[in-house]
């Protein structure tokens, strides 16, 4: 991102710094916060009956004729031209309808980039999509097949004959930091931060703490396969997609084809996992161009491998972070540099260097970032991208620092967390984190931890403790819109495309929508999850609830105008304004005379009308750049480690989080629980392969890439500060990401405690720790550090 | 040459290439049964084949002739009623985006059967003595086989464990 863009938000940041918070967006606390029915209460899915009867509809089940099967042919080198291409035993297969290269694809243009200014582009690159004989990364998509079954499909792809005239690539990680390149800008945040001449005050410091952190290439992996059931009918594209980013899909399609956005229709009610994932790629362009050239409709399902070729990953990253502190722990200095893969045709970044500017109070800061061009795949976002690899470095060093100075690291933390944005200077929201390590520590017996490494034993065991901060910054996305139909019986239908993915979309927001119209349960419905509903930003950056929430909010305040028009004067509201009332009891109610009150039913009745429409859209996110708004959260966890065989078991873990409030308990859980177990993958067992002689991908299946299984995952707690944040709809922060950022550091903070072996390489596996290593030992192999 | 599944009986496909996955999912549309790797290693894709679970995509439909499956779909009453497990999985939340449920619920149904059986697993203490019973131990270990992306995994054991009528261990 651009200078200019660091000018705009620094502008907007520094006007909105002198305007009253009470003329921002949240400037009153949401009322809802006080008068919560259902929210804040555990409540079953709605999709729950028919996701356990399988009945539950996903991309690749809905049911077509005369469907095609594709099949794709990946590039075996990562750069270079295809010299020649011989497809005629794959076109006389049995069964094969189309086989589509670069010779006979349709013209498309190139997908738009997906961006801040931008809501209805995808794309996570900049390349064209078989356009030519240009080969860009080992896996790239160069054939397409598509045969009446997947069987046959399958078989012909491995018929087509290839010769590339490779060309010199660069995919070593070393070798593209030497020229890695210096952004001006990471997300919408300036990359460079350099305040209190952390340099020299790290090097006054009497306490210390210098170390590089790395952590690997990994892959969302949702159980799911990216899928699409794609169809032309009368030059209109449907496609029946698995995404989180519904509408942006169909902008981004149109655009590809040339048509119009309204002849695009992308529907995904369920999506079967995505983590960041499920966006658009190179599959639904190469599919829906196959199928216009087959003139038939077609089923595209990944395999794994596929998947692996096709769709970016989290990034790998290198971080050095160098803590400087005077001997009661306060920090002095705060240097964080690194590296993070970013070829130059990718969109995302990877914003590790973003984590440490928020969590800690420190006298001073050094912060930058580099990106490294690699001839792979574009990267992508994946859950808590940024924040996860970040917290990992940022506190997992501030463990080394505790241990230092020989104290308590949650003292180290309260000694030091921020009361309010440490670079900026913006208030919080609200915030307590400290609150979060109370309850954790407490519900995990941190009393008993040994301070000293390598303490406590149990026959072959080692065991340890220990914990870390998370944080994931607030987002609420500006145009994400919902349509509320209240018909005379009382019943509230809303309507927006949002997604679900697991969060619990549906649930969640029928128990806002029931509270926030005075409604009971059971008189709200909720649809969501295609492109003909009202425009619903992506679900991503754990905005989703937030957006979806403000807009649900909007359409209210709407609904109760409207309402008020109908009602006329004949009715206990007569002379009443919109902002004078509140829905109450099926009906709307005077806020200061409550007595004052009349039902939906009697309004209709009286009015003659059978049902009312609005449609209300979330504002411009003004809040962000007023206040340093953060989930947060403290991670605890307790493990064993083999001292024979480097194994390691987890035996708890629990996550306390400071994330507003909880919507509703049993889907929070299930959130917060399954991006700790997300953490628990990256910490022990996650890690894409890569060979970096040829930039070929080599752990392209789930038995190559291990994600936890049953076993790995011990009993978790979760527990929650529920205080509301003034400035956020409901008074609720993101949480789908939160979990996931501070696992690993928590588990290599105890490993440390365990062993006194202290492992800065992700993932920690067995020979990291294996044969009675000894810290001595251990640091006598570790390879050389940062150059 | 059939294949009853879920009471009903089904040819068995010509192309004798063709997976029992594939064949109910392409063929019969019984999508209830997932697709998650093809490959033998996520169990999205479980069923039960003469009550014993199997991985569909790595079982060819033809293996199956004059044998009896039981799918997602044949595990409701007929009156539309859930199994117990699937009740339970709803009340303890086993589930999130849903895409494994149906290989976990009908894993776990086989499992049963294994555990009562008395068949030892990798964490059995004694083999020759078998399982102590239904110990999370015992069902994590056994479950192993079912990937879980969204973490589902607390409520997928608790659900379990409630229809085996254990206590927590
Ligand atoms: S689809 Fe059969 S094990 Fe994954
Ligand atoms: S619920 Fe999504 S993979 Fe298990």
């Amino acid at each position: 991102m651009s200078k200019l863009q660091n000018a705009i938000v620094g502008g907007v940041r520094t006007v909105l710094g002198r305007v009253p918070a009470s003329w921002l967006p949240g400037g009153t606390p949401d009322p809802i916060i006080q008068k919560r029915a259902t929210l804040g209460t555990q409540q079953p899915r709605i999709d729950g009956p028919d996701k356990v009867r399988g009945a539950a509809r996903f991309a690749a089940e809905v049911p077509m004729a005369n469907l095609l099967h594709a099949a794709f042919v990946h590039s075996t080198v990562a750069r270079g031209k295809i010299a020649e291409l011989d497809v005629s035993a794959a076109e006389a297969a049995p069964g094969v309808a189309l086989v589509m290269t670069y010779r006979n694809a349709p013209k498309m243009s190139v997908p738009p980039a997906i961006g801040i200014t931008n809501l209805k582009a995808a794309g996570n690159h900049t390349l064209p999509v078989m356009q030519d004989a240009e080969i860009r990364w080992n896996g790239q998509a160069v054939a397409v097949i598509l045969a009446e079954t997947r069987e046959q499909a399958e078989h012909a792809a491995t018929l087509v004959r290839i010769r590339y005239n490779a060309a010199q690539s660069r995919t070593r990680f070393k070798d593209g930091k030497k020229d890695a390149s210096t952004p001006d800008s990471i997300l919408i945040e300036r990359n460079r931060v350099d305040k209190g001449n952390a340099s020299k005050k790290l090097a006054e410091a009497a306490y210390k703490i210098d170390a590089v952190y790395r952590t690997p290439w990994q892959n969302h992996n949702p159980i799911e396969p990216h899928a699409a059931t794609i169809a032309w009918q009368d030059g209109q594209l449907i496609v029946h997609d698995a995404t989180q980013m519904i509408h942006a899909t169909a902008g981004s399609l149109a655009k590809v084809f040339g048509l119009k956005e309204a002849d695009v229709f992308v529907s995904s009610p369920f999506v079967g996992g995505g983590f960041g994932a499920k966006g658009m790629w190179d599959h639904q362009i190469l599919g829906a161009a196959a199928a216009k050239l087959a003139g038939r409709p077609v089923r595209v399902m990944l395999s794994r491998a596929s998947m692996h070729r096709l769709v970016g990953g989290r990034t790998q990253t290198e971080q050095r972070v160098a803590l400087g502190a005077s001997a009661d722990g306060k920090l002095t200095a705060l240097l964080h540099h690194g590296y993070a893969t970013k070829p130059r045709h990718s969109i995302c970044d990877e914003g590790f260097s973003l984590t440490g500017r928020s969590l800690y109070a420190s006298a001073s800061f050094d912060i930058v970032q580099h990106h490294v061009d690699l001839d792979l795949l574009a990267n992508s976002f994946m859950r808590a991208p940024g924040e996860t690899p970040g917290t990992f470095a940022i506190e997992c060093a501030m463990d080394e620092l505790a241990h230092q100075l020989g104290m308590d690291p949650v003292e180290l933390r309260r000694r030091n967390v921020a009361s309010c944005d440490p670079i900026s200077g913006a208030p919080h929201s609200q915030s307590a984190t400290m609150t979060a390590y109370d309850l954790g520590a407490e519900r995990i017996g941190w009393a008993r931890r040994a301070p000293a490494p390598r303490a406590r034993r149990d026959g072959e065991w080692l065991v340890g403790m220990g914990c870390a901060g998370g944080t994931f910054p607030f987002a609420r996305m500006p145009g994400t819109s919902a349509r509320i139909t209240l018909d005379a019986r009382g019943q509230a239908h809303v309507a927006s495309a949002a997604h679900e993915m697991g969060m619990g979309t549906a649930t969640v927001q029928r128990q806002h929508a029931a509270d926030r119209l005075g409604l009971p349960l059971d008189s709200v419905s909720v649809t969501i999850g295609d492109s003909r509903l009202p425009f619903a930003s992506f679900a991503g950056g754990s905005s989703q609830t937030a957006s979806l929430g403000a807009a649900i909010s909007a359409a209210s305040g709407k609904l109760a105008a409207e309402l008020l028009r109908l009602a006329g004067n004949d009715t206990p509201l007569a002379g009443l304004r919109a902002s004078d009332v509140e829905f109450a009891d099926s009906g709307l109610r005077s806020i200061d005379e409550p007595s004052r009150h009349e039902s939906f039913a009697s309004i209709f009745r009286r009015s003659g009308h059978k049902d009312l429409s609005v449609t209300g859209e979330s504002g411009p996110p003004l809040e962000m750049l007023k206040f340093s708004m953060h989930s947060t959260s403290a991670i605890f966890c307790q493990l064993r480690v083999s001292e024979v065989t480097g194994e390691i078991r987890i035996d708890r873990l629990v996550g306390a989080f400071d994330c507003g409030r909880i919507l509703n308990t049993k889907t929070a859980t299930s959130q917060f629980k399954g991006g700790m177990i997300m953490g628990l993958g990256m910490a022990l067992t996650e890690e894409t392969l890569l060979d970096e002689r040829s930039g070929r991908i080599m752990s392209t299946s789930l038995a190559d890439y291990h994600v936890p299984v049953h076993l790995d995952v011990p009993e978790i707690d979760v527990l929650w500060t529920d205080i509301p944040d003034p400035r956020t709809p409901m008074g609720a922060r993101g949480i789908g990401e939160i979990g996931t950022t501070g696992v690993a550091a928590a588990v290599a903070n105890a490993v440390f405690n365990a062993t006194g072996i202290r492992v800065r390489d992700l993932p920690i596996t067995l020979d990291k720790l294996a044969f009675n290593q000894t810290p001595e030992k251990r640091e006598a192999i570790s390879p050389p550090e940062f150059p | 040459m059939t294949i009853t599944i879920n009471g009903s009986d089904y040819p068995v496909p010509l192309d004798s290439r063709v997976s029992l996955l594939d064949m109910l999912r392409e063929r019969l549309g019984l999508t209830g049964t997932k697709l998650g790797c093809n490959q033998g290693a996520c169990g999205a894709c479980t069923v039960l084949l003469d009550g014993e679970r199997v991985l569909s995509c790595l079982t060819l439909a033809a293996q199956a002739e004059g044998r009896d499956v039981l799918t997602i779909e044949g595990l409701q009453g007929a009156d539309g009623s859930l199994h117990p497990l699937q009740k339970a999985f709803i009340e303890h939340d086993g589930l999130q985006c849903g895409y494994c449920t149906p290989g976990q619920i009908c894993s776990a149904i086989a499992m049963a059967r294994e555990l009562r059986r008395g068949d030892p697993s990798h964490v059995t203490a004694n083999l020759a003595a078998g399982p102590e019973g239904p110990t999370r131990e015992e069902i994590r270990e056994r479950m192993s086989g079912n990937l879980c992306r969204c973490g589902a995994h607390n409520g997928i054991v608790e659900a379990i464990e409630e229809m085996l009528g254990g206590e927590p261990a």
